[in-house]
């Protein structure tokens, strides 16, 4: 059991080396740009795959979170924020190496924060932000919560669309790239496309198994019995609310660590990130995969996403993910993984005898 | 000191009475029944000692604390594990994983220790599974560990039910209905089970229907009627008790 966990994660670090050695001899090494962002997108689907499949909650608003990290990233980084110079924090920072301090071709100077300490912010401001949302909206259930959680990605769109520090309608262009340490940097020069591919997918994997691990521990057996009887998993000692919580800041996380590597890699992050087509379409992958069905969310976020950013579904983008998601309930509301189709078949055809 | 000392409990949904200044104790060791005609408040009595309940007056004291406004997990932690009369399986995950649940509160690795796999929740993810396994070997299923719980049947649900709250190794054990929807050779089986627990140091409080099982093995039986206690004695004394006979047979002089 301990070791068999951790099989598909091999077929996964397998086929991540395969696809790239497939495309660099076949000369379609262009397909590794879609295929970086897809697996930062999945970063975030897995997270969410946590929330819905294996606790039984619902968050529309996980574009929210990503964005948060991505907006995060990209204001620290790119903004300039010379004019706070003389604030001993600045000057702390600076000590430090946390500033990075450049001209333009004015001379003037431009002080940004490194990447890192960037990173970091967003990754504490996410965390702040998803306790003190998860925190009151959790008490929910069902549809409330699925509202609240709505709720909640719209406002941090608004706030995006709105913020003139943020970019508004067009969103931070020329973020920087993020140099984890020395020759290793999130960027999408040509050049690195091969490495960043790896960074990516190395990231990802890193998140599978952490999140492996959750599910087949103590913890995770109590989100799973939280998703089928809350209070029955009371009555187990299961401190119900710290767990769905915690969860769901785990996920905000996650996405919060997708969005601020994507717009490394993409130089630049937009509202439309943040939109609420994007939440909705987070939700349709993890429910094809079949909720509690973590490599299926996987797979599926990453055949869907890949898909989509290659231009597949066209301008019906967002309506091929609704679709979807009307098709997956109806029909196979256990994941395509346990569709079997004559049963389906079946059953519709009893469903209209009755 | 008894073990559960309920004093002058009230709760009321609405306009209706549903437990109104009941009082009792169960002693350490004991196997102690109530029983009442349906809507008498049994379950009620059970959720509001289980902490699902806020009661609306009256203390609930377990070994000398008070246990009132206590959320149910909290409870649970401190010793007192109960069973559903609508058996809650947990879907999804099997016999051995349900039990497994139940080990919760003698346990203890959180997010960030089962996240990075520390090696010292492997011992204590062990020490899970062989413990679950081997109440399921005491209530007799240990073959169907690895089937998924909730596709067993009733009585099997059942005895995966007990062992999941006996994970806790609780102090007291509430077992609400737990011969409902068996059969007469099961509810013996039950009964003997119940018996060894109580063997086992568990002190046992239970909602039954059942009279036979709970005149067979109760030390003392608390009965309810329209939410109020009427009687509180021995088996023997409570079967000749006519205020329990009028409530359960109907009053001939009426």
């Amino acid at each position: 059991m301990s070791a068999k966990k951790y099989l598909p994660v091999l077929w996964l670090l397998l086929i991540v080396v395969a696809v790239q050695l497939a495309t660099s001899y076949s000369g379609k090494e262009f397909y590794l740009t879609q295929l970086t962002m897809t697996s930062y997108y999945c970063l975030l689907v897995i997270g969410l795959c946590m929330v819905m499949g294996y606790a039984g909650q619902i968050s529309l608003g996980h574009a929210g979170f990503f964005a948060i990290g991505g907006y995060t990233s990209a204001a620290l980084t790119t903004n300039n924020f010379a004019s706070y110079s003389e604030l001993t924090v600045m000057q702390l920072l600076n000590r430090y190496g946390c500033i990075i301090t450049t001209e333009d071709m004015f001379g003037d100077t431009i002080i940004n924060f490194h990447p890192w300490l960037a990173f970091a912010a967003a990754i504490l401001l996410t965390t702040i932000i998803a306790f003190a949302i998860g925190i009151p909206v959790l008490k929910l259930k069902g549809h409330y919560l699925a509202m609240a959680t709505l709720g909640f990605g719209v406002i941090i769109y608004r706030i995006v669309l709105a913020s003139e520090a943020l970019g508004e309608a067009d969103g931070i262009s020329e973020v920087p790239a993020f140099v984890l340490i020395k020759g290793l940097s999130v960027n999408g020069n040509m050049d690195d496309r091969v490495i960043n591919y790896y960074i990516a997918w190395g990231i990802l994997t890193i998140g599978a198994l952490l999140l492996i691990n959750l599910i087949n521990s103590r913890t995770g057996r109590a989100l799973r019995a939280i998703h089928a009887s809350e209070e029955a998993a009371s009555a187990m000692g299961i401190n119900t609310a710290r767990s769905k919580l915690y969860i769901f800041v785990i996920s905000a996380v996650f996405a919060a660590v997708a969005g601020a590597m994507l717009t490394h890699y993409n130089g630049g992050i937009g509202p439309s990130e943040a939109g609420v087509m994007k939440s909705v379409r987070y939700v349709a992958l993890v429910a094809i995969g079949g909720m509690a069905n973590f490599w299926g969310a996987l797979t599926m976020a990453a055949t869907l996403n890949f898909l989509s950013l290659r231009g597949m579904f066209g301008s019906y983008d967002d309506a091929v993910f609704g679709a979807i998601l009307i098709l997956i309930m109806l029909f196979a509301p256990n994941g395509l993984f346990k569709l079997s189709p004559i049963k389906a078949i079946r059953q519709i055809i009893n469903r209209d005898r009755r | 000191m008894p073990l559960l000392d309920v004093q002058l409990l009230n709760k009321s949904f609405g306009g209706l009475q549903a437990v109104s200044e009941v009082s009792f104790d169960v002693k350490q060791g004991a196997i102690k029944a109530l029983i009442g005609p349906n809507g008498a408040g049994k379950t009620t009595l059970f959720n509001l000692i289980a902490g699902n309940l806020p009661a609306n007056s009256g203390t609930i004291t377990f070994q000398g604390k008070s246990i009132q406004r206590r959320p149910p997990h909290k409870i649970a932690s401190l010793g007192i594990s109960r069973t559903f009369q609508n058996i809650k399986m947990f879907h999804g995950m099997t016999a051995l994983e349900n039990v497994m649940v139940g080990r919760h509160p003698k346990s203890h690795a959180g997010f960030m220790a089962a996240m990075l796999n520390l090696p010292w929740t492997w011992k204590e993810e062990k020490k899970i599974r062989d413990y679950s396994m081997e109440l399921l070997e005491l209530v007799e299923i240990a073959d169907f560990a690895h089937i998924d719980g909730a596709s067993l049947s009733f009585g099997q649900q059942r005895a995966v039910e007990l062992a999941r709250a006996m994970a806790a190794d609780p102090t007291l054990l509430l077992l609400d209905e737990p011969a409902a929807g068996l059969n007469i050779y099961e509810t013996a089986e039950l009964a003997k089970l119940i018996c060894k627990i109580r063997d086992m140091g568990i002190t046992i409080l239970l909602v039954e229907h059942d009279m036979s099982l709970v005149m067979d093995i109760s030390d003392e039986i608390v009965v309810l009627s329209f939410g109020k206690k009427i009687a509180e004695d021995v088996p023997q004394a409570i079967q000749n008790n006519p205020e329990v006979i009028k409530v359960y047979l109907g009053d001939d002089d009426a």
